[in-house]
């Protein structure tokens, strides 16, 4: 761990070739090179034009609906400081642990992903394109990307997995509505991976005037940081809120990790404040013995997948495993290069939350707050539940509402002929 | 002189391009694979592009993509395709490059990989998604040329540890970089003939402007200059012999395979006969 004591600032990532330690640079076929290479210039141009970023922060606020509240569950921390036997009555025994929720799903399109799309869609106008593509798993980041294509004039095509289709109706409805045109991956195992796949072949024939709207801090360089540039506005946000509502900084910061997107958002301008604990969730799914999770930092190995290195689920012969999560979000066997690299040096600590817990969480948030947070975001709120003995403030990347996953979890309670929510926290 | 070299000089000396085959190993399963590959190099191949399946190939099409997925489910592997290479070398003389996506070469480690593979007698490798600048990952490890063990070897002195990095440049590389990519390149540089992935696809190769690019090109180097990518027929293959030095087929071998596995070895023989008859230039 020597490594931790040189690194001073840990927001000076990447280097100039796109790697984070290890981690990260650029791995693709030659094809895209060239493309990548224009992108990440303009990237860097636009990030120093302050006119761009006063139209970010305008649509943001104006058409996004930012700033997000942090809110203080204080029903939720009292539950947890003790009374943990009374879900009906107010909770108002003495608070040991405040949850502090950092409320992105009250974005418009009910995530943080269009905190992206908004800022990548401004660079493909910025580059005289004419189209947006994107993939996605659970079709959050499908519709934040056709919402900002009907917003600011693109065509849109966003690639999804069979699978996925079949279990995400709703978003397909609501990007089709949005005038894009959604395309099944039949590939592979036709989910996310497969649905990435896709969007890099289809980029590669297309490229000249189209813009690929990557939805997470993974792919090649520059979209890990690229995507970080845009989500960071959660923790900037997070960080001057609880500075004005706690008078300090949280003890404590837990958000869900798939690729890493809220997560790069909310941590990075913490990582300089060494004080504070940034914990990351990984999908345990089943359990990790059984192998059927997403765990990437915890249970994978160092492998290039869609143009990065990074920590992937992978068999020793380099060929990827399909991942698993009750959460669609959460389903990628790759995780960002950046939470590798944080992970290596010892920055922000990796934890993983089953199926079960994350289903818990859940009703417990629905039950105390009247927040019915996305199965991804549940994974933050459990982890954050077993760490309340140890901080006296956690922060949690409530990263999305939970709308999306109401048909999910009715059948997963059902067919679990599940225990109501308090016979199964009361311990 | 390395076995690539030695090729082209020959394709050179009788008028015609070097033919190239692309095939995926392990489809339709790992024996029936090496069956059809052995007799392959034995009907015309000049050169041949060992493909190593990947689970998730982002730069092919679909019928690239389906024998991955064949060869990966019938247990094909990046060890068992060295295998291959070290049993080919022992019936034939042509250059085996191995044809990979990164990530197996990288599982495997790559220092291992360099010395297996050059120990099995493959000639190069090309890793489809390791740009041309990231090619110090594998290619630090290949020993310059030892000549006091040479003569140990059964294999001739001026051929060992020519092992080559096989560059791509596609449609869309800008002409800086085009220029410092063919100032590195040795063995061949495989141009891509258009914009998209292997196999058929809504872009029509611009065979005039292919050939002007190869012209331009050539003012910068004098490796051979290989076209692939969405060539399927005798009459493709005869088109961009006339004006490159090796012409690559990859996906119209493959649906042979796909669509007639167990005649496959029979058809994809005759199939590269015609090819081969192809490459011949009749000026």
């Amino acid at each position: 761990m020597s490594a931790t004591l040189t690194i001073t600032n840990f927001t000076n990532y990447p280097d100039s070739r796109g790697y984070f330690g290890n981690y990260g640079g650029i791995y693709v076929g030659e094809t895209l090179m060239t493309p990548l290479i224009e992108l990440k210039a303009v990237a860097k141009d636009a990030f120093q034009d302050e006119h761009f970023w006063t139209e970010y922060r305008e649509l943001l606020r104006q058409y996004v609906g930012r700033e997000t509240p942090c809110y203080f569950a204080k029903r939720l921390s009292g539950y947890l400081s003790g009374s943990r036997n009374d879900t009906v009555k107010p909770v108002n025994t003495d608070i040991a642990t405040e949850i502090w929720l950092k409320r992105e799903d009250l974005n418009h399109t009910g995530a943080h992903k269009v905190n992206n799309t908004v800022g990548q869609a401004l660079l493909a106008r910025r580059m005289g394109k004419k189209r947006l593509i994107a993939e996605t798993g659970a079709g959050q980041h499908g519709v934040a990307t056709a919402t900002v294509a009907a917003l600011l004039g693109f065509e849109c095509r966003v690639f999804m997995g069979r699978e996925d289709i079949r279990r995400q109706q709703p978003n397909v409805q609501r990007m089709e509505l949005l005038g894009a045109e959604v395309v099944s991956v039949e590939s592979g195992t036709a989910t996310l991976k497969d649905a990435m796949n896709e969007t890099l072949r289809y980029w590669s024939e297309v490229v000249n005037d189209t813009f690929y709207v990557v939805g997470t801090v993974a792919g090649p360089d520059p979209y890990p940081w690229m995507v970080r540039e845009f989500q960071k506005i959660i923790g900037e946000e997070a960080r001057r809120q609880m500075l004005e509502l706690t008078g300090k900084l949280p003890d404590c910061i837990v958000a869900a990790v798939g690729g890493g997107s809220n997560a790069m958002g909310i941590f990075y301008p913490f990582l300089n404040d060494k004080p504070v604990e940034l914990v990351g969730v990984e999908a345990a799914g089943k359990g990790l013995a059984t192998g059927e999770h997403a765990a990437s930092i915890n249970a994978g190995t160092i492998g290039v997948l869609h143009g990065a290195k990074s920590m992937l689920l992978q068999d020793r012969h380099g060929q990827i495993h399909e991942a698993y999560s009750i959460s669609a979000g959460l389903d990628y066997p790759g995780v960002g290069p950046e939470h590798a690299f944080l992970h290596d040096i010892g920055r922000i600590r990796y934890e993983t939350i089953t199926d079960c817990e994350a289903l818990e969480a859940f009703q417990t948030l629905c039950r105390f707050e009247g927040i019915i947070p996305a199965l991804e975001s549940s994974h933050a709120l459990a982890q954050a539940f077993k760490e309340a003995s140890k901080y006296r403030t956690i922060l949690v990347c409530l990263s999305g509402r939970g709308d999306k996953d109401l048909q999910h979890v009715r059948e997963v309670l059902q067919k679990n002929k599940s225990q109501p929510v308090i016979s199964i926290t009361k311990n | 002189m390395s076995r690539l070299t030695q090729t082209f000089e020959k394709t050179r000396n009788e008028n015609r391009a070097a033919l190239i085959g692309y095939i995926t190993a392990g489809d339709p399963d790992i024996e029936r694979s090496f069956e059809i590959i052995d007799a392959a190099c034995g009907a015309g191949l000049d050169i041949l592009e060992l493909g190593i399946p990947f689970s998730d190939p982002t730069a092919d099409g679909p019928v690239i993509q389906r024998a991955s997925n064949r060869a990966v489910k019938a247990g094909m592997t990046l060890r068992h395709g060295i295998e291959f290479v070290r049993k080919l070398r022992q019936k034939h003389e042509l250059p085996v490059i191995i044809f990979s996506y990164y990530n197996p070469v990288f599982a495997m480690g790559t220092e291992i990989f360099i010395r297996e593979a050059v120990n099995a007698g493959a000639d190069g490798v090309l890793c489809v998604d390791l740009p041309s600048e990231n090619s110090g990952e594998i290619m630090r490890y290949v020993q310059k040329p030892d000549y006091k063990n040479a003569n140990q070897t059964n294999t001739p002195n001026d051929t060992v540890n020519c092992f080559h990095f096989i560059r791509l440049i596609a449609p869309t590389t800008d002409t800086v970089r085009r220029n410092e990519i063919l100032r590195c390149s040795d063995g061949f540089v495989y141009i891509v003939s258009r914009r998209g992935v292997t196999g058929g696809n809504s872009n029509k190769i611009d065979w005039n402007g292919l050939e002007q690019e190869l012209v331009e090109m050539r003012c910068e180097t004098k490796v051979p200059l290989c076209v692939g990518f969405g060539i399927s027929t005798p009459e493709d293959v005869q088109t961009a012999g006339k004006f490159a030095d090796g012409v690559i087929i990859g996906s119209a071998i493959q649906r042979i395979i796909e669509e007639r596995p167990d005649t496959a070895k029979q058809s994809v023989v005759d199939f590269v006969t015609t090819l081969a008859a192809a490459c011949k230039r009749n000026n």
